[in-house]
């Protein structure tokens, strides 16, 4: 039998906000535990939730994003349940009516081909504190610094038919919350959690049972995760067994999920609109006023990339993977003049580099204005291809400019025709066998056999000599 | 002078007659010497009250002082006091001291209020006779073997018995309405979102609303003044300017139109006190009053609404007492569940678990749509019944309580009957209105509460209108014998 898995998947994007979602106390990562948890934190009797207007700017910005539906008019309801870390006995969520509402994304798989998933919603709630087992000795300590943190949950149809298309899914929902600046996007800080929903039915058949899987933090498990679960549900099945629905864990250290919670003993939530809170209504300048500052988009961006800077689809993909790397290279393209020679460089050397010192863009040694200082003298021939990788080198480790480094080291291109051909007459001079073979030879051979006196010259002038000038002096005197 | 008005005792406090810290002294020893029988407070606060009262003294003596500056006042054990006890009346906040001052407290404060202490309360606001305080029954000063009403019993039977000046409360079916008409005196419940909420600690969040409880209209004006307005802190307080209630006391009723509800003077009713409250009506008519029946058809169905709005909202409300950061927690716990299960069984009283199970199931999935949407729907109803009856009316005026005060112990067995004493208080709470109770002729010496109800954010007319009557009536000047 031919098995389809289906997967649906519920994002949780932790929002950038500098204050939580109800209380003014900071967001920041980090804190010595329960430092950063005032009163409302603490569910303290007597205190009410506020709501953070940035947090709705944010969830309006996504919604935007996505091309979704904007709820005009958006309810706050209190999911019920006890736990040590959820200090009010209730989580402040939305349920009835999400402020986000259906919208789309596209993903584009590995052999090109593109597909729309839908998104069914998205809605603003607060994070639980943190239940920490370890070093209590068989007691549980409770950290709220993470309670009251604001939260975008993302829920997605059940669109996607494979773990590499659940995890272009992620990659996309990552890429766009952190393009629009609403998420850090810190997988291992958990401000971006996903939690697949998985289940396999027979080829063109009616939905499986499902099981919802917990505890990924990077898009490396979301893929080994379903691949483990869906094998797990298709071997129950052909096995004659039942699917379950469950939520479980899963285990990065030994590949497999594990059951948590059956549905039997999951808690019913008891939903129902919080009466501390407002509906929140948004009019129309609320909303033109949080789509104000809203950047461009990344498929926009790609688009325009390859009009305006005449890359290729895939080097226009690679450049606007994130926000970051797209304003790098465009201020590169500003400084240096030539986007061409950017896009050469930001996906080859620099590229390069970050990745051999484990950074991001934004941490990167060389600004984009200093590389762009590198670029214009290889635009203006001041140095050659070859010597711009020397000199960014010595960049990548210290704090001087191209120009600063080109006459320190004495690195300017050789274009003194007299001394070139000075040059080129001492290679001939030395290497008469070779340039007798290169006489005796066709056109075809003569243009590989030339690369020998390049490489002769160009040892000779320590590859300062300007490569075109040796070229055109090589053949003229090889051929006399 | 203990039974002085507010505007009376502040214009004393300014000619230099007397000082706050005499006045003071003067309420904590009629405390001391009363409140062993009443009952009416749950921690005192004297130390904190005389430094209060001296500072108020300085402000006074500088003439930068306003009406409440140097006044005795008492807070109802639900609002938070910064360093001092806040136990709701219940086992679970024994212990509890919160962080800082409810809004209520911090404005009163502002204004100069000496707090005298913190007036006992049926256990986190749930009950009408103010028997299912942990910290024991309050008793009635007209009768010791009567209950004073509830929720804001302490309260009551405090302004009654002059033990403070004003008290504040909160009424989330009635209970600052139903104990004022119970003790004889003036209790005002504003219209939901005009006092803020911050700080109280939490019933049923959609219905409750703080208040006061005075011996006048004219003193809960003084009080009121001081309490209203936004509060940034919380999202449900309204953002309506609040005027000045003491300017409006005296305009002239002529003209007033006033509705009589059929359905609040129907067979649940006492017939003496159905009599008391049309010997006061009778008074409005000659104060130049037009009076009409009108009908509020939902008005039966008020309480079985209320008994699954409030317990819902209660039963999420009441889920951070779980004896993990604040509050009661049992000896050795086992586990988590044990500690959960121990902590809130031995910390709560029978009417609150009652109500946190009622409120519990209203919300479970599949009897959601039928208790807690219903009831929803219902209370819908409700408001426009009385939106239909204010575009035929000013006010609405009707019995506060169906029956005097009653026995201690009497109801406490049978909650059903209990509930029923707030038949005619709730249906404001569900509807949000600003309602007043104040006392008119009394039965076989039991006060008798007048109930008037006014539209939203039209407590400056209710105020106007108890204060004419109280011009008129010496009622609300009865003092308890033996006090």
């Amino acid at each position: 039998m031919h098995w389809e898995t289906v997967i649906g998947l519920e994002i949780h994007a932790q929002l950038a906000t500098r204050s939580k979602i109800f209380s003014g106390a900071s967001t920041a990562f980090g804190a010595e535990p329960n430092t950063q948890a005032c009163g409302v934190d603490l569910g303290l009797p007597g205190v009410l939730p506020v709501l953070n207007r940035e947090a709705v700017v944010m969830a309006i910005r996504f919604a935007a994003a996505i091309g979704a539906q904007l709820q005009r008019r958006s309810i706050f309801a209190r999911k019920n349940y006890f736990y040590p870390d959820l200090p009010k006995g209730y989580q402040i969520s939305q349920f009835e009516l999400p402020i986000v509402g259906n919208g789309s994304v596209e993903i584009m798989l590995a052999d090109g081909e593109q597909r729309q998933i839908g998104v069914t919603r998205a809605h603003l709630e607060e994070d639980a504190g943190k239940s920490l087992h370890e070093d209590f000795h068989g007691l549980t300590g409770i950290d709220l610094n993470r309670a009251g943190t604001p939260l975008l949950e993302i829920v997605s149809e059940p669109d996607m038919r494979s773990a590499s298309e659940a995890v272009a899914y992620a990659r996309k929902i990552h890429q766009i919350v952190r393009y629009i600046g609403i998420c850090d996007g810190n997988m291992q800080e958990g401000s971006f959690r996903v939690d697949a929903n998985v289940s396999v039915r027979p080829q063109g058949e009616g939905l499986g049972t499902r099981a919802e899987l917990k505890n990924i933090n990077s898009f490396r498990f979301l893929e080994r995760a379903i691949n483990f679960e869906a094998e797990r549900q298709i071997d129950l099945l052909e096995s004659g067994g039942k699917v379950v629905q469950e939520t479980r864990l899963y285990d990065p250290d030994r590949d497999e999920t594990r059951s948590m919670r059956s549905k039997e003993e999951a808690n019913d939530y008891r939903y129902f609109p919080d009466p501390d809170l407002l509906p929140v209504e948004l009019d129309d300048a609320f909303v033109a006023a949080a789509l104000a500052a809203m950047p461009e988009l990344p498929d926009p961006r790609r688009a325009r990339f390859s009009e305006e800077y005449a890359l290729t689809q895939s080097e226009a993909l690679q450049l606007t993977a994130s926000r970051e790397l797209a304003d790098y290279y465009e201020a590169l393209v500003r400084e240096a003049g030539d986007a061409r020679l950017a896009v050469n460089w930001v996906t080859g050397e620099l590229a390069a580099a970050l990745n051999r010192s484990g950074i991001e863009v934004t941490q990167s040694p060389i600004s984009a204005e200093r590389l762009g200082g590198l670029l214009r003298r290889i635009s203006d021939s001041t140095i050659s291809g070859k010597i711009a990788k020397q000199v960014f080198e010595s960049m990548w480790g210290g704090s001087d400019s191209a120009e600063e480094i080109i006459e320190s080291q004495g690195l300017r291109q050789i274009t003194d025709a007299d001394a070139i051909e000075g040059i080129v007459a001492h290679v001939v001079e030395a290497n008469l066998q070779q340039v007798e073979a290169y006489r005796q030879a066709d056109q075809n051979r003569r243009a590989k056999m030339l690369g020998f006196f390049v490489g002769q010259v160009m040892k000779l002038s320590k590859g300062k000599a300007n490569p075109q000038q040796v070229n055109e002096l090589l053949r003229k005197k090889l051929t006399q | 002078m203990y039974s002085k008005s507010i505007s009376e005792l502040g214009a004393g406090l300014r000619a230099g007659e007397y000082s706050s810290i005499e006045l003071t002294r003067l309420f904590l020893d009629r405390i001391g010497r009363y409140d062993g029988e009443l009952n009416c407070f749950i921690t005192l606060a004297s130390a904190q009250a005389m430094a209060a009262a001296e500072n108020a003294d300085r402000l006074i003596r500088h003439g930068d002082a306003g009406p409440l500056a140097g006044i005795p006042i008492a807070h109802k054990d639900i609002f938070c006091t910064d360093g001092l006890r806040t136990s709701c009346g219940s086992k679970m906040l024994d212990s509890f001291i919160a962080p800082y001052d409810a809004t209520v407290v911090s404005r009163l404060n502002a204004a100069g209020a000496v707090m005298l202490g913190k007036t006992n309360m049926d256990e986190f606001a749930m009950g009408s006779s103010n028997e299912t305080s942990y910290y024991g029954a309050v008793r009635n000063p007209w009768d010791l073997n009567l209950v004073p009403g509830g929720s804001s019993g302490g309260s009551a039977a405090a302004v009654a018995a002059r033990l403070c000046v004003a008290a504040t409360g909160t009424d989330t079916g009635g209970s600052i309405r139903q104990p004022a008409a119970l003790c004889g005196i003036t209790g005002l419940k504003p219209t939901y979102g005009r006092v803020s909420r911050y700080g109280m600690i939490a019933f049923a969040s959609s219905l409750d609303q703080g208040g006061v409880l005075t011996r006048s209209a004219a003193d809960a004006a003084v009080m009121l003044q001081a309490m209203a307005g936004f509060d940034p802190r919380d999202s449900t307080s309204a953002r309506e300017s609040v005027p000045d209630y003491s300017a409006h006391l005296d305009a002239a009723l002529a003209g007033l139109k006033i509705g009589l509800p059929k359905e609040y003077f129907d067979q649940g009713l006492d017939p003496e006190v159905a009599r008391s409250i049309e010997l006061a009506v009778t008074e409005y008519r000659q104060l130049g009053a037009e009076v009409m029946e009108i009908s509020l058809p939902n008005s039966g169905l008020a309480v079985a609404t209320y008994y699954v709005v409030a317990p819902a909202e209660c039963s999420s409300n009441l889920s951070r007492f779980d004896g993990v950061r604040f509050g009661y927690r049992c000896d050795q716990p086992r586990d988590l569940e044990d500690l959960y299960k121990r902590s809130r069984g031995e910390g709560f009283g029978a009417e609150v678990k009652r109500r946190i199970l009622i409120g519990t199931y209203a919300l479970s999935a599949g009897y959601y749509d039928a208790y807690y949407l219903k009831a929803q729907q219902i209370r819908q109803l409700i408001s426009e019944d009385f939106k239909k009856a204010f575009e035929k009316v000013d006010v609405i005026m009707g019995p506060t309580s169906p029956s005097t005060a009653f026995a201690l112990g009497e109801k406490a067995g049978d909650p059903v009957t209990m509930y029923l004493s707030d038949i005619y208080t709730i249906a404001a709470n569900l509807a949000g209105l600003p309602g007043i109770s104040i006392p008119v002729r009394p039965v076989a010496g039991r006060p008798v509460g007048l109930q008037i109800i006014g539209n939203y954010f039209q407590e400056a007319q209710l105020l106007n209108i108890a204060h004419r009557f109280q011009q008129e009536s010496d009622w609300h000047l009865a003092l308890p014998t033996g006090y």
